[in-house]
């Protein structure tokens, strides 16, 4: 198959060495997420210093950094405070990918009972409430505004620790994951209803 | 799938024959420049966000039917391999007084496999060219269905559709 330049044949998402890594720390952030999971000791709010932070710890296994990390001291960019204080990779720990390659349209169903869901982080908590009605891995994007690689990293989570329950799509495994005949037959059926 | 240039429709597509009205999701990715340029003073420049609209039909108690517009510009491609996987087909939107624009998606479900059907998006209801023309012009071998449509109306959504999920059941079935 010939990919267009700059596709990737992986399967996996290309969100990129750059995040998570490297300049994190000089690079305040897009989005304005409730928490930063790897953060608990100080304020989740307070400005990102030049020292430890979560963009420092060692990059989740398989994503290789593009060039050496750079530590050296920088002034923040002088339209940081534009910007979101958290990126969004913070509330995954700086993880890129899930622990399992969850699809777009891959369907989440709350299980977890209320008491189960104290102690969990806020947007676990989130995803839950949204998710007591069936809802896909893009629907809990959209509607709460996490980008979607975030979102599948947060699902997986969920489904890990067996708080949600999660609907991959059918696929023929032998053509690619596309939907079989009987499938097809269903979703034409259906929509012939409508 | 609903593919196609920039202001071609899909959005008005999708919400022609969604049941909620379209969502949009973001997908947060590193420029392309990363890792090439120095991104010491262009700290807002390492991410690039790709916004994708999408809507759903709930097609049975336990069949729902998510249509995703794609993201036009060609250097996401990345986020259509995303898509594909698990796809019925896609629909590639038309607007024949800017045909080229479609020339990308087009050449991209070629490749992929994916079946398609072309669907051509009368503005102001007008369609100065028939889908015989279209097919010459696009080089579009006759397995591949050619329609006329108004991305406006649901009926009309509705119908490409089911061209479509017929068009992949045959191409399942052969």
């Amino acid at each position: 198959m010939a990919t267009p330049p700059g596709g990737s044949n992986s399967g996996n998402w290309s969100y990129g060495p750059a995040q998570g890594q490297g300049d994190g720390a000089q690079n305040p952030n897009r989005y304005n997420f409730p928490s930063t999971p790897s953060q608990r000791q100080q304020h989740p709010y307070a400005p990102q210093g030049p020292g430890p932070s979560p963009y420092d710890q060692p990059p989740a296994p398989r994503i290789q950094p593009v060039q050496p990390q750079r530590r050296s001291p920088e002034p923040a960019p002088a339209g940081a405070s534009n910007n979101p204080l958290v990126r969004p990779y913070a509330m995954t720990g700086g993880r890129t990918r899930p622990r399992y390659q969850l699809a777009i349209e891959a369907l989440v169903h709350t299980t977890a009972q209320p008491h189960q869901m104290q102690g969990q982080l806020p947007e676990h908590q989130r995803i839950c409430n949204l998710c007591r009605e069936i809802k896909s891995v893009a629907e809990i994007s959209a509607l709460l505004t996490i980008p979607l690689g975030v979102a599948r990293i947060l699902v997986a989570d969920l489904a890990e620790a067996g708080l949600v329950a999660i609907h991959q799509p059918g696929g023929d495994e032998n053509a690619g994951g596309q939907p079989d005949v009987t499938l097809l037959e269903r979703v034409l059926s259906g929509l012939r209803k409508l | 799938m609903v593919a196609g240039g920039f202001g071609v429709g899909k959005t008005t597509f999708v919400g022609a024959v969604s049941e909620i009205n379209p969502l949009r999701t973001e997908a947060v990715m590193t420029s392309a420049s990363a890792g090439i340029d120095d991104l010491t003073h262009t700290g807002d420049k390492t991410t690039t966000t790709v916004a994708m609209d999408f809507g759903r039909i709930t097609l049975d108690q336990d069949l729902i039917l998510y249509l995703f517009g794609t993201p036009g510009q060609d250097r996401f491609w990345f986020m259509w391999d995303d898509l594909v996987r698990g796809a019925i087909g896609a629909i590639v939107l038309v607007d024949t007084r800017r045909l080229a624009d479609c020339f990308p998606a087009v050449d991209y479900f070629e490749n992929s496999g994916l079946p398609f059907v072309i669907a051509l998006n009368g503005f102001d209801g007008n369609q100065p060219y028939n889908p015989d023309e279209v097919r010459e012009a696009l080089q579009i071998g006759p397995d591949t269905p050619i329609i006329t449509t108004d991305a406006r109306h649901r009926a009309d959504a509705k119908s490409a559709l089911i061209t479509l999920v017929e068009h992949a059941l045959m191409a399942r079935l052969r």
